[in-house]
C-alpha cells in the first residue's frame, strides 16, 4: 500500500506544495501531523495533481491545510483537483463546522468527593425505596394470593439452590478437612484428640455450613440475578412488563426472593453433612479415628441448638443476597458497562453483608447465651 | 474483479429448517444494490453470511473476487477493514460517547493525532447531518434516528469502500429518510462506493436503487432493475410494487 507523501518548495513570494500518493485515513498519519503544524507565512499553493486516491480525511487534511494559511491572512489555493476529488473537497468543506466550543467539564477534587459522597447517600435512599416497595408488594400478594408465581419460583429453587449443590458439597467437604485436620494438629499436643470432633462439628453446623454456603449462593446467584434483570433492563422489556401492566415485582422479585428463601436452609443443611463428613475422613486419616466412634461422640456433643442457629441464619442470608442481587440488576442504567459494574458490586455487597449479618447474630446469640 | 459481492447456490439451514436453497445473486462496482423480500426471508441472515457472521450450509460467497471460505487471516483482516457495516438498530457501544464510537476504528486502525481525529469526528457527524454538540453524549439519550445517523458516521469513519446496511431509512422521519438516500448516493458518487441494503423503503428503491434482488421461496425470484423487476409476474412482486397506493406512487414522482 503506497502513502501520501508531499514535497515543499519555497518560490518567492509563495510556498509550492506538491502532494503525492495515496491521501486516505489509513495512509496520512505520516504526514498529518507535520502538515497541520506548518508555519509558513507565506501564500501557499498546494497542487494536487498526483493525489492518485483521495478519500474524506484525505480531503479533510488539505481543507485544513488551505484554510490554516487562510486563517493567518494568506492565500491559499488547491490545483489541479480531478473533478470528482473538486466535488469531494466540496463536501468537505460544506461539512466543516467551527468546534470552538468545549464541551467537556474538569472537576475539582471538592466537587468529586461531593459527588461521591451524594452518589453514597442516594444509593441508599434507594434501596430503602425499594425495600419499601418489595414490603407493599408483598403485602398485596398475600391479599391476592394467585398473583404469586408459582412456576418462576420453582424455576429458581432449581437454578439457584439445586444446580449450586454440587460446588457447595466439593466446597464444604475440603473445608470439613482442613478444619480437623488443623484442629487434630493443634490438640494432639495436649492428647486430647477426640475433642476434634466437638471442634469441627460445632464449628461447622453454627458458623462455617451457612457461611459457605451464602458466600458460594451470593457468588452464583446474587451475580446471575443482577445480569438477568440488568439485561432486562437494558433491551428495555421491564418497561415493556409495565405497559402491558404487570408489576415486575411479582415476575421478578419475589420469586427470586422465595426461591432463595427455600433453597438457603437446605442448601446449609446439605453443607452440614458433607462437611461433617469430610472431618471424619480426615480424622480416620490423621489418627485412625472410626467412623463409629467418631459419630457417636457427635451424639454426645453436638446439641440440636448448633444446628438450628446455623440453619435459622439461611433465610436471613437468603433475604440479603437475592435482594441485593435483584437491586443492583434495577440500578442498571442503559449502557452494557453498568451490568458489569452493578453485577461485581452486587457480589461484594452480597458477601459482606452476609458476613455483617453474621457477626450480629454471633453477638446476639452471646448475649442470650445460647 | 468486476463484481465485488458474488453469491453463488448460497444454501442456509438452521437444524432442518431451510433458509436459502439456492440463492444466486452478483453486485458490481458502484452499485447501489437492494435486498427485498417479506419478513423472514431470509434477507438478514443472507447479509450475515455475507459479512461473515454466519457460516452458510453450502455455497460459496466472493467478496472483492476472493471467496471467502478460503481467507487468511490476513485477507480477512484487511477486508473487514475496507467495508462497513451498519445494523438495523446501530449497535452503537453503548459505555463510549458518540466521539469515542466513531473514534474507535480511527484510534484502532491508523496513527493520526488526537486534533485529526477529532477534525474528522465532526466532520462525519455533520455529514450524517448530526450536531455536533451530540459528540459528548452517549447512546441511550439518543433518539433512534439519531442512534442511525450516529451510527453511519460510525461506519463511515474509515471511508470504506463497501457498505453494507440493513433497513437504513427505517425509524427515520420521511424529511431525514430522504436525506439519507440522497446522502448514501453522494457518497456513492463521490467516494465509489458499493452499497449493499435491505430495504423496504420504496422511495429509497426508487429514487436510488440501481438493480435489487428479490428473495422468495428461498431464492432470488427476480433480479435487476425496478423496470425489470416489475416485470415479473411473482406474488411478492404483484404485492409489493403493484398495489393501487404504489402505482399513484410511482407515477407521480
Ligand atoms: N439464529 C437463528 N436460528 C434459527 N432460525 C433463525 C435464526 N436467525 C434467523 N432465523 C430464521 O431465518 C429466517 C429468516 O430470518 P431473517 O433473515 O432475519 O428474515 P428477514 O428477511 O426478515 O431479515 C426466519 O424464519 C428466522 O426465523
Ligand atoms: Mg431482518
Amino acid at each position: 500500500m503506497g502513502f501520501a507523501k508531499y514535497e515543499l518548495i519555497d518560490k518567492n513570494d509563495t510556498s509550492y506544495l506538491k502532494c503525492y500518493g495515496i491521501w486516505r485515513v489509513g495512509t496520512i498519519d505520516k504526514i498529518e501531523k507535520k502538515l497541520l503544524k506548518l508555519k509558513n507565512s507565506k501564500n501557499l499553493t498546494i497542487d494536487a495533481k498526483d493525489i492518485k486516491d483521495l478519500d474524506s480525511s484525505g480531503a479533510l487534511l488539505l481543507f485544513l491545510l488551505q484554510k490554516n494559511v487562510q486563517d493567518r491572512g494568506k492565500k491559499a489555493e488547491i490545483i489541479n483537483l480531478s473533478p470528482k476529488h473538486k466535488r469531494l473537497l466540496e463536501i468537505v468543506k460544506n461539512n466543516f463546522i467551527q468546534n470552538g466550543k468545549d464541551f467537556k467539564t474538569k472537576r475539582s477534587f471538592l466537587e468529586a468527593v461531593g459527588k461521591s459522597v451524594i452518589d453514597v447517600i442516594n444509593y441508599l435512599i434507594d434501596f430503602v425505596g425499594f425495600i419499601g416497595e418489595l414490603f407493599v408488594y408483598t403485602l398485596s400478594m398475600f391479599k391476592n394470593p394467585k398473583n404469586f408465581r408459582f412456576k418462576e419460583t420453582v424455576y429458581f429453587i432449581q437454578s439457584a439452590g439445586i444446580s449450586a449443590l454440587p460446588i457447595i458439597g466439593m466446597t464444604s467437604f475440603l473445608v470439613g478437612v482442613v478444619i480437623a485436620y488443623q484442629t487434630i494438629v493443634q490438640l494432639n499436643k495436649f492428647g486430647a484428640d477426640i475433642f476434634v470432633v466437638d471442634a469441627s462439628a460445632i464449628s461447622i453446623t453454627r458458623e462455617l455450613g451457612p457461611m459457605i454456603t451464602a458466600i458460594v449462593v451470593a457468588g452464583r446467584s446474587a451475580s446471575s440475578f443482577t445480569a438477568e434483570i440488568g439485561a432486562m433492563k437494558l433491551t428495555e422489556e421491564i418497561d415493556a412488563m409495565k405497559t402491558m401492566g404487570f408489576m415486575p415485582f411479582f415476575f421478578l422479585v419475589i420469586p427470586r426472593v422465595t426461591a432463595l428463601i427455600i433453597s438457603l436452609p437446605i442448601l446449609i443443611f446439605f453443607s452440614d453433612m458433607v462437611g461433617i463428613f469430610g472431618s471424619m475422613v480426615a480424622t480416620r486419616a490423621q489418627i485412625g479415628l472410626s467412623f463409629e466412634i467418631f459419630i457417636n461422640r457427635l451424639y454426645e456433643v453436638l446439641a440440636l441448638k448448633h444446628y438450628i442457629i446455623g440453619i435459622a441464619k439461611g433465610p436471613f442470608f437468603a433475604i440479603i443476597i437475592a435482594l441485593i442481587g435483584v437491586f443492583h440488576g434495577l440500578r442498571v442504567s442503559q449502557d452494557t458497562e453498568s451490568i458489569g459494574k452493578e453485577t461485581t458490586q452486587s457480589v461484594v455487597n452480597a458477601i459482606f453483608f452476609v458476613i455483617v449479618c453474621d457477626a450480629l447474630f454471633s453477638i446476639i446469640f452471646t448475649e442470650l447465651g445460647i | 474483479m468486476k463484481s465485488v459481492v458474488k453469491v453463488e447456490n448460497l444454501v442456509t439451514k438452521f437444524g432442518s429448517k431451510v433458509i436459502h436453497n439456492g440463492v444466486n445473486l452478483e453486485i458490481e462496482r458502484g452499485e447501489i444494490y437492494a435486498i427485498l423480500g417479506e419478513s423472514g426471508a431470509g434477507k438478514s441472515v443472507l447479509l450475515k453470511e455475507i459479512i461473515m457472521l454466519l457460516k452458510p450450509a453450502s455455497g460459496d460467497i466472493y467478496i472483492f473476487g476472493k471467496n471467502i471460505k478460503n481467507l487468511t487471516a490476513k485477507d480477512e483482516q484487511r477486508i473487514k477493514k475496507e467495508w462497513g457495516v451498519l445494523f438495523q438498530f446501530g449497535a452503537l457501544f453503548t459505555s463510549l460517547s458518540i466521539a469515542n464510537n466513531i473514534a474507535f476504528l480511527l484510534k484502532e486502525y491508523t496513527k493520526l493525532s488526537k486534533k485529526m481525529i477529532d477534525y474528522i469526528i465532526d466532520e462525519k457527524l455533520e455529514m450524517v447531518g448530526l450536531d455536533a454538540s451530540v459528540k459528548y453524549l452517549y447512546p441511550h439519550e439518543l433518539s433512534g434516528g439519531m442512534i442511525k445517523r450516529a451510527a453511519l458516521a460510525r461506519t463511515l469513519a474509515l471511508d470504506p469502500k463497501l457498505l453494507f446496511l440493513d433497513e437504513p431509512t427505517s425509524g427515520l422521519d420521511p424529511v431525514g429518510a430522504r436525506g439519507f438516500d440522497e446522502l448514501i448516493s453522494n457518497l456513492r458518487d463521490i467516494l465509489d462506493l458499493t452499497i449493499v441494503m435491505i430495504t423496504h423503503d420504496l422511495d429509497t428503491i426508487h429514487n436510488i436503487v440501481d438493480e435489487m434482488s428479490i428473495l422468495a421461496d428461498k431464492k432470488v425470484v427476480a433480479s435487476g432493475t425496478l423496470d425489470e423487476i416489475l416485470k415479473s409476474n411473482h406474488p411478492f412482486v404483484q404485492k409489493f410494487f403493484k398495489n393501487e397506493y404504489v402505482n399513484t406512487r410511482l407515477r407521480n414522482v
